[in-house]
């Protein structure tokens, strides 16, 4: 990256350092006491700059910040990875003890008369729709 | 030696007062009491005014679903005429895709009104999403400080997708790494701009959440004849459990219980550089829950609107590992895929309506958007690359930070009960240590803290004198 240099007008990021440990807040816990308080800020680059070089940037809100050039075009690459084995499963047990459930409760109803749903006539008949498949 | 820290801090009143453009000393009655409703209806916004703000904003009106799903899947495990109907309030269909759009809506609004260039919020959540969506709306600048990486420049997911949304929507966003010193900077920002505080905390914001108690309790009796018999809120700050219990009574559902819910995150600390991205949730957590319910005048504002222990009748933990299998249950039981921190509520209803009767309804007051980032998958990747442990397992085994256990079945998800007491207890020693060693409290400051803590007189003197002779 170190051989990477802005120019004038380009959409860059800087960093700098908004507190030292010395001029931290003094109720911190021991590790983050150790480190000063960082910042990095996006911006337009206001002249040509060596990436780590200190160069200004003015920001959306038209304010000029003045910091390390860390990124040329900064991007975003968060994403969702790769599925979690321990939850594959969920959807494919839970709509099972779904059916389960609503088959035993469409066998007890058959004796009984009807739901106990009061207002919720509609939830009687989801459940009729979807137990009674089998 | 007076540091650029200190030199701030010093100024922070008087910043803080231009910045809010209201004057919170008017409210002030005592070292211990001010007048809370004064200052919550200053603003002189109606809840139809509010209304009518937030409509033309995009906001609000979010649809109020009957998860029947859910509900047989809780049916299946509960007792005999035990397993109440759940509902939710999709809150993700908001414009910025939180509930946080309501705050937003009424302080931008306000900052519109006030004639402000522009707004400033420090947030690493969907508030400074909605913040943005808003002040683009409006057409005012924007700045978000945002607590998003370690030393070692890594962030969460979840934060670095906060960070995208708000630059999507034209703000401008400074990263910063662990430390409570976000606001420090976010005042100094407020003292070079001139910028209004779009605080989390202000009456505006607070106000602006009444409207979903409101909607909760009209749909409800449109629905089902009555306002819920619970409703549960996911609980971080304390603005959303406060403006939600707010507006139901305002809309006469007084009797409808408030319960909280919070991921335990017991163990972990929240201005630790080594445990910030070992947390696997950024919000709706104990880390924010607890210190804000026990003393809510730690924020960025004089006085904090948001005061959750006036409205909680109980508060719940339920662990990372049984969120995250609630949040995939409800994508596909549901066909709703929503944000992890948003189903917080949800697992907890989960847990407590196998305990109701089958003719009681529970409305779960929330959902997030998700996305790249913002997804249960990415926070457990995320969790497994920082070396936390993920397995399944019984969820009582869940250590936050060491190892996520995500439940079996549904059965284990099991939430927790937070003793109200205590958070009433920690919540009275503060206001007396705030007030200074030697103040004795007036039986006006007794009414008050018995009104902040949802308690009698007789219980908070009871409480003092024992304080005094601890």
């Amino acid at each position: 990256m170190s051989d990477q240099r802005c120019r004038a007008g380009d959409w860059v990021e800087v960093q700098s350092i908004l507190l030292e440990p010395a001029d931290r807040s003094k109720n911190l816990p021991e590790d983050t006491a150790a480190q000063p308080l960082r910042m990095w800020i996006k911006g337009y680059a206001q002249a040509d700059a060596d990436m780590g070089a200190e160069v200004a940037v003015q920001t959306v809100t038209g304010r000029t910040v003045t910091g390390a050039l860390s990124d040329i075009n900064p991007g975003y690459f968060h994403t969702f990875g790769r599925p979690i084995p321990e939850l594959v499963h969920v959807g494919t047990d839970l709509r099972a003890r779904l059916v389960e459930y609503r088959a035993a409760q469409s066998g007890d109803a058959v004796g009984e008369s009807g739901g106990d749903e009061g207002a919720g006539s509609a939830a009687g008949q989801d459940a009729g729709t979807e137990g009674g498949a089998s | 030696m007076s540091t650029r820290f200190d030199e701030i801090m010093s100024r922070r009143g008087e910043i803080m007062r231009g910045a809010l453009g209201m004057d919170y000393s008017r409210f002030e009655q005592s070292p211990i009491a001010f007048d809370y409703e004064a200052m919550m209806a200053d603003h002189g916004y109606s809840l139809a005014d509010i209304k009518a703000i937030q409509r033309a904003a995009g906001v609000g009106d979010t649809p109020l679903l009957e998860l029947r799903n859910m509900t047989d899947l809780v049916r299946s495990m509960s007792e005999p005429g035990k397993g109440a109907r759940i509902f939710v309030k999709d809150e993700a269909a908001n414009l910025a895709g939180a509930f946080k759009d309501r705050r937003a809506s009424v302080s931008i609004h306000v900052a519109k009104e006030k004639g402000y260039e522009g707004v400033i919020a420090a947030t690493s959540g969907n508030y400074g999403a909605a913040v943005s969506s808003q002040a683009a709306r409006y057409g005012l600048k924007c700045i978000i400080c945002q607590e998003t990486f370690d030393s070692r420049h890594i962030g969460q997911p979840e934060i670095i997708e906060k960070s995208r949304i708000c630059e999507a929507y034209g703000a401008e966003v400074i990263q910063m790494t662990v430390g409570p010193e976000l606001f420090f900077h976010m005042i100094e920002l407020l003292d070079q701009t001139g910028y209004f505080a779009a605080s989390l905390y202000s009456s505006f914001g607070v106000s602006g959440i009444e409207t979903l108690g409101l909607e909760i309790a009209e749909e409800m009796r449109q629905r089902t004849g009555a306002p819920p018999t619970v409703c549960v809120i996911t609980h971080a700050g304390g603005g959303n459990t406060t403006g939600t219990a707010r507006g139901l009574k305002r809309a006469g559902a007084g009797e409808t219980q408030i319960v909280s819910a919070s991921v335990d995150l017991s163990g972990l600390h929240m201005a630790s550089d080594h445990d910030f991205n070992r947390k696997s949730f950024t919000t709706g957590h104990t880390g924010f829950g607890v210190p804000f319910a026990t003393w809510p005048d730690r924020a960025d504002v004089p006085r904090n609107a948001a005061r959750s222990l006036r409205y909680i009748d109980r508060y719940l933990t339920v662990t990372q590992g049984e969120t995250f299998y609630v949040t995939e249950a409800l994508v596909k039981l549901e066909g709703l895929e929503r944000g992890p921190a948003g189903n917080t509520a949800m697992t907890a209803a989960v847990s407590l309506a196998r305990d109701l009767p089958r003719d009681a309804t529970v409305v779960v007051q929330e959902t997030e958007y998700t996305g790249a980032g913002k997804h249960h998958w990415a926070q457990l990747n995320f969790a497994k690359e920082m070396g936390v442990g993920v397995c399944s397992g019984d969820p009582k085994n869940n250590v936050p930070g060491k190892v996520i256990v995500i439940p079996e079945r549904p059965e284990q998800i099991q939430a927790k009960d937070f003793d109200v007491d205590r958070m009433r207890r920690s919540y009275v020693r503060n206001a007396l240590k705030n007030a200074g060693a030697g103040y004795t409290p007036t039986a006006a400051d007794i009414e008050f803290l018995a009104a902040d803590t949802n308690s009698s007189p007789e219980k908070v003197e009871a409480l003092v004198a024992e304080l005094k002779e601890a």
